[in-house]
């Protein structure tokens, strides 16, 4: 009994940490604390529950050495692969470990399952059974969807898989998820086949995941990994339901509600709503529509060469840097680095544009820049910046399109119109930096680069700049 | 169904309050901390772990032996690799200080 009360009060200490641990993480100064105070509480609840856990009848868990061998192989894989992933691919894995605990979550559900069904039940107990199955059932539909999604996320980020939609698609999901609700009540039902309907359900939940993300667009990635983050804790909520475990149900449901919260908060920053992200699809079908439009802009690209956009810059007094996806994937967050020392050390004024969306997720511009040592009152945000430009001299966009995409504001048929932009075009001069016109996420074309002030500068974001670099260095 | 709802009122209550304390933790966050935030949330719901080692724990059969190893392993990736990932992002942003 004495071991129950203490692993509860254990369990009610780590919920506290969960619930501190969110919080601090919403506060730059204290982000670092909370995510430590969180992990704490996982370690306490964890080891809490090996060692003190019994059951109904006193029995402590078996099989430990088996157990601590799953947690030394799983500490050993995610510590490795967390510390050793770019920092440029941390959408992808954040996406990775997603989907692990999505696994997690329909793994349980399917061993209760197989308990249940080994074991003989009193007609009397069938109503009870037919809650826990419930309960195993919807842990296992939201797992499984949160696992295949998230791989599919993870494939679409790191560039395995591209995305892909058909005809009637949305149609083809909702009547789906149905199938799925309605195998899920016969399996609830019982009955001979009872295990036939459960599999059946465990397979196409899988199924949906895929055909769930397959059409979304590789920009709105990130909000649907935050969505699929939410899942998971849903469904870790209903493993906490189904072992009347308050610390899984704490962690899962304040995931849950956090996680949905900020998905909508990162619709928002697009300015789009969560609907048109999961129907939408922007990247595929879209695109091919608005690029016929494409040939009408007036004016032409100009092209400059790195020496005179090295003059341009080292002869300003103000440039602001706009960094975008570009800059992530050739990870030339510490070239530009030594481009804002270098102009800095000339008299020049430097600061960069922050985007809410910028590189692939809300806040990763933030985080690879920080890599880089800039320091951090340097990056200003949209609504900040927006009426610096009017006095900066030059502009250099790096490897960002649809953020600095007039059309967000001037064409009313355009896929990116209403999200808010950077006003780039009051500087004056921009420099783009970009490896060719080919058209961003939204897959749309760039007014911006015909506009007589734009300039174009073509080549990799790190080769580029490092260009830029030695240029003006050579300026002296 | 009402015996259902009324046997697990405690936790109910709990979900609901949780749903609530959810919603005002991430009222006001800045852009620059979605990412870390959604990377240390996905630690957090790591907590499914749990349930996998009380599986395994109890497990008898050969068959939720395999899978509820599988699945300690697959949660502890979660935990372990989330805090990590968070913490590398985060110590990024106290370097410039």
């Amino acid at each position: 009994m004495t071991l129950q009360i203490t692993l509860q009060i254990i369990y009610l200490i780590a919920s506290v940490t969960f619930i501190l641990g969110l919080k601090f993480l919403g506060n730059p100064s204290t982000a670092r604390k909370g995510n430590l105070i969180a992990a704490f509480g996982m370690g306490i609840a964890i080891f809490g529950t090996i060692f003190l856990y019994t059951d109904a009848e006193g029995n402590h868990l078996k099989n430990l050495p088996l157990i601590f061998g799953g947690l030394a192989v799983g500490t050993v894989v995610g510590w490795l692969a967390a510390k050793k992933v770019q920092m440029t691919a941390m959408p992808e894995m954040v996406s990775l470990f997603n989907g692990m605990g999505g696994a997690c979550a329909m793994l349980i559900s399917i061993i209760e399952f197989q308990h249940i069904q080994s074991t003989f039940v009193e007609p009397t107990a069938l109503a009870a059974l037919s809650g826990r199955l419930l309960i195993i059932l919807l842990g296992m539909i939201i797992g499984s969807i949160s696992f295949s999604g998230s791989m599919i996320a993870y494939g679409k980020l790191s560039g395995k898989v591209k995305d892909k939609s058909f005809g009637m698609q949305q149609f083809i999901n909702i009547g789906l998820l149905l199938i799925i609700l309605g195998f899920a009540y016969m399996a609830i039902m019982g009955g001979q086949n009872q295990a036939l309907w459960f599999y059946l359900v465990l397979a196409l939940s899988l199924l949906y995941g895929v055909l769930f993300v397959m059409p979304i667009g590789g920009a709105d990635m990130p909000v649907v990994i935050s969505l699929l983050n939410s899942f998971t804790g849903v469904a870790a909520a209903f493993g906490g339901f189904l072992y009347d475990n308050k610390v899984m149900l704490v962690g899962g449901i304040l995931v849950g509600s956090a996680g949905t919260l900020l998905t909508i908060v990162m619709c928002k920053a697009m300015n789009r709503s969560l609907l048109n992200v999961l129907i939408g699809n922007f990247g595929g079908g879209g695109g091919a529509a608005a690029a016929s439009s494409s040939a009408g802009f007036e004016g032409s690209i100009k092209e400059v060469n790195a020496s005179d956009a090295a003059i341009l810059m080292k002869y300003a007094k103000k440039v602001i840097i706009v960094p975008g996806y570009g800059l992530a994937v050739a990870q030339a967050q510490h070239v530009v680095h030594e481009l804002e020392t270098l102009l800095e050390s000339e008299g020049v004024e430097v600061k960069y544009a922050i985007h809410p969306v910028a590189g692939r997720m809300p806040g990763h511009m933030n985080v690879l820049l920080a890599e880089s040592n800039v320091s951090y009152d340097k990056l200003v945000e949209m609504e900040e910046v927006n009426p610096e430009f009017a006095t900066t001299d030059v502009v250099l966009v790096v490897g960002a399109n649809d953020v600095v995409n007039p059309a967000a504001k001037t064409d009313p048929s355009s896929p990116i119109y209403g999200m808010p932009i950077l006003d780039v075009e009051a500087a004056a001069h921009v420099i783009v930096n970009k490896r060719s016109m080919k058209a961003g996420y939204a897959g749309i074309e760039n007014e911006l680069f015909y506009k007589p002030k734009t300039s174009m500068l073509f080549g990799d974001a790190k080769k580029a700049l490092n260009q830029l670099v030695s240029e003006i260095k050579a300026l002296g | 169904m009402l015996a259902f709802v009324n046997e697990h009122l405690q936790l109910i209550y709990l979900i609901v309050l949780m749903v609530f304390v959810g919603i005002e933790l991430i009222g006001h966050v800045p852009s620059v901390l979605h990412t870390p935030l959604m990377s240390g949330a996905n630690a957090i719901h790591g907590v499914v772990i749990i349930g996998s080692i009380i599986v395994m724990g109890e497990a008898t059969h050969i068959a939720s032996l395999i899978l509820g190893f599988l699945a300690v392993v697959l949660g502890t990736l979660n935990v372990v690799g989330g805090f990590v990932v968070t913490d590398r992002m985060l110590e990024m942003f106290k370097k410039r200080k």
